[in-house]
């Protein structure tokens, strides 16, 4: 097992290698000068020259590129030229915000795909298949953040049932001391149910956005899978024994049909993660999507460098994870090893 | 094959080989009998395939739906600017912000503008990009791929480095780290979206080739003295056009989504410009005051034309390739 995670682990190293490589070059190759950037528009030919030295623009890109990753190893990741602050505060401030939304979203939607594909594949054909379809069909055709903009408008404008979409707390309440970062956890440990109720009203849009959005790839996935495991040897003997169609459908399928579901999560999560940052930037989210929308339109380069380092990362990490946690659930992976 | 020497002569004349011109004359004439015998048989299967589309539509009304709002899109993309009742750009302070009626079937925006009209205009803008991205990863994807499958070898590795690298960062990410960096123009879009795609396309074009390049008229080409290169671009790509095709088709509604996505968060596009994203964008703030209508219509037509290419791309698919229907 520890041999099979190192292995694994092995096969991250190229990929992060890559995106270092990738996310370097996307400042330092292409078109357009960085000293000039970083230097600002009003910047004279020779606080340029002063940039460009002090960014070690002017040596080989192999020598740049030493730089950028010792720089990268300190954790340095440039400063903001608009906050004026160290991206990496930035980011890291900003980071739980975004992961809370995700997280949240991806638990609804799992909630509600994963019984829905099943369903859809035990009564194959019915009603609830063609739902399903529908739904699969449909969900991947919705622009996100015209889900999002739909929300809004039912459910704060017209139903009022929502608090405006500004941001992840109301402001007439004050943040929960910082413990993890997750408002909905802090809130609970410092026992603030108030402020619990006030962060879920106003997480529950964007989330449900996500949800949506994540629906389709899992219902359809579920469903597929399901589908491939109720046709299988060992369910028809288990049902031939005598079992009840919900000891054979909850013990024997479903075990097995989620495998190529988690498999699918990898997937689902580099749309998530893309999708995160337009549901952000419809709800005024705090967090790192909307950090890099505000730093692209003003050309502001250190903070999308940085986003985009930090969002690759995590989905190399969370394809690790997932890949790992596939070997604890299914003992085969383990063994062919 | 050596039981066929007129086989692989009709080859060589079907691709046109230099070596033709010196075949003896009886295989000259043999190559001429397959080709006389080839106008008979391309007709009858052009129209099995034919009755097999309509035979798909018929049974997927869907599909036909589909179709129908196909040429729809595409005639507000061709003629919209001449068909629109009004000017796209031209504001009217007087008439802002009113709500659809029977004077703006749509509304209008906060500068009096017909929506109706901006959506109209904004098709052909938004099918270009779309179109340029998918043009454009096909050739870079699919040529790449069609090499790494066919070529194997250092090529496979590099192409799939690659495509690997690319597959690491989540796709919309890095199509926003692409058009910062690049510049934010509507080219770079079409460049990053392009990019985002690729490794679907190489994939996709890599498998294809990979099976094919032992096949045996592949085998008949090489023996004929045609050169690797020219194999590929003469044997092996016409065979996977099929697959390519429906990839290009259901890539498509992803395009469109991706090039919508990064206007409206404020990349490429410049507003005045009619486009659906951005045209979004600019009625996302009214949505909280109610006038649900600037944002609605635009991002409607969105989601028709992703949802039509979906479509479409499903229904060719079971016409190219009726095994994987799902």
């Amino acid at each position: 097992m520890i041999r099979q995670i190192g292995k694994r682990l092995a096969t991250t190293i190229p990929s992060i290698i890559g995106v270092i490589i990738v996310t370097f070059l996307l400042t330092r190759v292409l078109p357009g000068d960085p000293a000039a950037y970083f230097a600002g528009p009003a910047a004279t030919p020779q606080a340029i020259e002063d940039v460009r030295r002090s960014l070690g623009l002017d040596k080989s890109l192999p020598e740049q590129f030493v730089r950028y990753v010792t720089e990268l190893s300190r954790g340095d990741f440039g400063k903001s030229l608009t906050s004026g602050q160290p991206v990496r505060s930035d980011i890291a401030q900003r980071l739980p915000a975004s992961a809370e939304l995700t997280l949240v979203g991806l638990i609804i939607s799992m909630l509600i795909a994963v019984p829905l594909g099943m369903a859809a594949a035990v009564k194959q054909g019915s009603f609830i298949d063609h739902a399903c379809r529908m739904i699969a069909t449909a969900g991947v055709s919705l622009p996100v953040f015209f889900t999002g903009l739909i929300l809004v408008y039912v459910f704060y404008y017209l139903l009022g049932w929502s608090p405006a979409p500004l941001g992840r707390l109301d402001v007439f309440y004050s943040a929960p001391p910082h413990v993890t970062g997750f408002y909905l956890i802090d809130s609970l440990l410092a026992g603030e149910f108030e402020t619990f109720r006030a962060s879920l009203s106003q997480l529950i849009l964007p989330a449900a956005t996500l949800a949506i959005f994540a629906l389709a790839p899992i219902t359809r996935m579920t469903r597929a899978s399901m589908l491939a495991v109720l046709g299988s040897d060992f369910v028809r003997t288990a049902r031939a024994n005598g079992l009840t169609p919900r000891t054979v459908i909850v013990t024997y399928a479903f075990r097995n049909a989620m495998l190529p579901v988690i498999t699918t999560l990898g997937m689902v999560f580099s749309f998530l993660l893309g999708a995160n940052v337009l549901v952000e930037k419809v709800f005024a989210w705090p967090g790192i999507g909307s950090y890099a929308i505000e730093a692209l339109i003003a050309s502001d380069f250190a903070p999308v460098q940085g986003f985009v380092l930090v969002m690759a990362i995590m989905y190399v990490l969370l394809n690790l994870t997932i890949d790992l946690l596939y070997g604890v659930i299914d003992p085969r992976v383990r063994l062919e090893g | 094959m050596n039981q066929r020497p007129d086989l692989d002569t009709a080859h060589i004349a079907a691709t046109g080989a230099p070596a033709a011109a010196a075949a003896i004359a009886t295989a000259v004439a043999s190559a001429a009998a397959e080709k006389d015998a080839t106008p008979a048989a391309a007709p009858a299967k052009q129209t099995s395939v034919f009755a097999h589309a309509r035979y798909v539509i018929s049974e997927n009304p869907v599909t036909g739906l589909a179709f129908g709002l196909f040429i729809l899109i595409s005639m507000c993309a061709i003629f919209g600017p001449w068909i629109a009742p009004y000017d796209p750009l031209a504001s009217n302070t007087t008439s802002a912000l009113q709500p659809p009626s029977a004077k703006h079937w749509f509304g209008t925006d906060q500068l009096g503008r017909d929506i109706l009209s901006r959506v109209m205009v904004a098709a052909r803008l938004d099918m270009l990009i779309a179109v340029a991205s998918v043009a454009l990863v096909f050739a870079l994807g699919g040529l790449s791929g069609t090499a790494a499958g066919f070529f194997g070898g250092w090529t496979d590795r590099i192409v799939g480095r690659i495509a690997d690298t690319i597959m690491a960062f989540p796709l919309f990410v890095l199509a926003m780290g692409i058009v910062a960096a690049l510049g934010n123009t509507v080219t770079n879009i079409v460049i990053a979206t392009a990019i985002i795609n690729f490794p679907l396309y190489a994939r996709v074009a890599r498998a294809e080739a990979n099976v094919r390049r032992e096949a045996g008229f592949v085998q008949a080409a090489r023996l004929s003295g045609n050169g690797e290169w020219r194999i590929l671009l003469t044997q092996i790509l016409p065979n996977i056009m099929p697959i390519m095709v429906v990839q290009m088709s259901l890539t498509m509604g992803y395009a469109i989504l991706n090039a919508a996505g990064l206007s409206f968060i404020g990349l490429g596009v410049r507003p005045p410009t009619p486009e659906w994203g951005i045209m979004v964008a600019e009625g996302a703030g009214f949505i909280v005051s109610g006038e649900w209508w600037i944002a609605f219509f635009p991002g409607a037509a969105l989601m028709l034309a992703v949802f039509c290419f979906n479509l479409l791309g499903d229904g060719l698919r079971d016409i190219v390739d009726p095994q994987r229907r799902t």
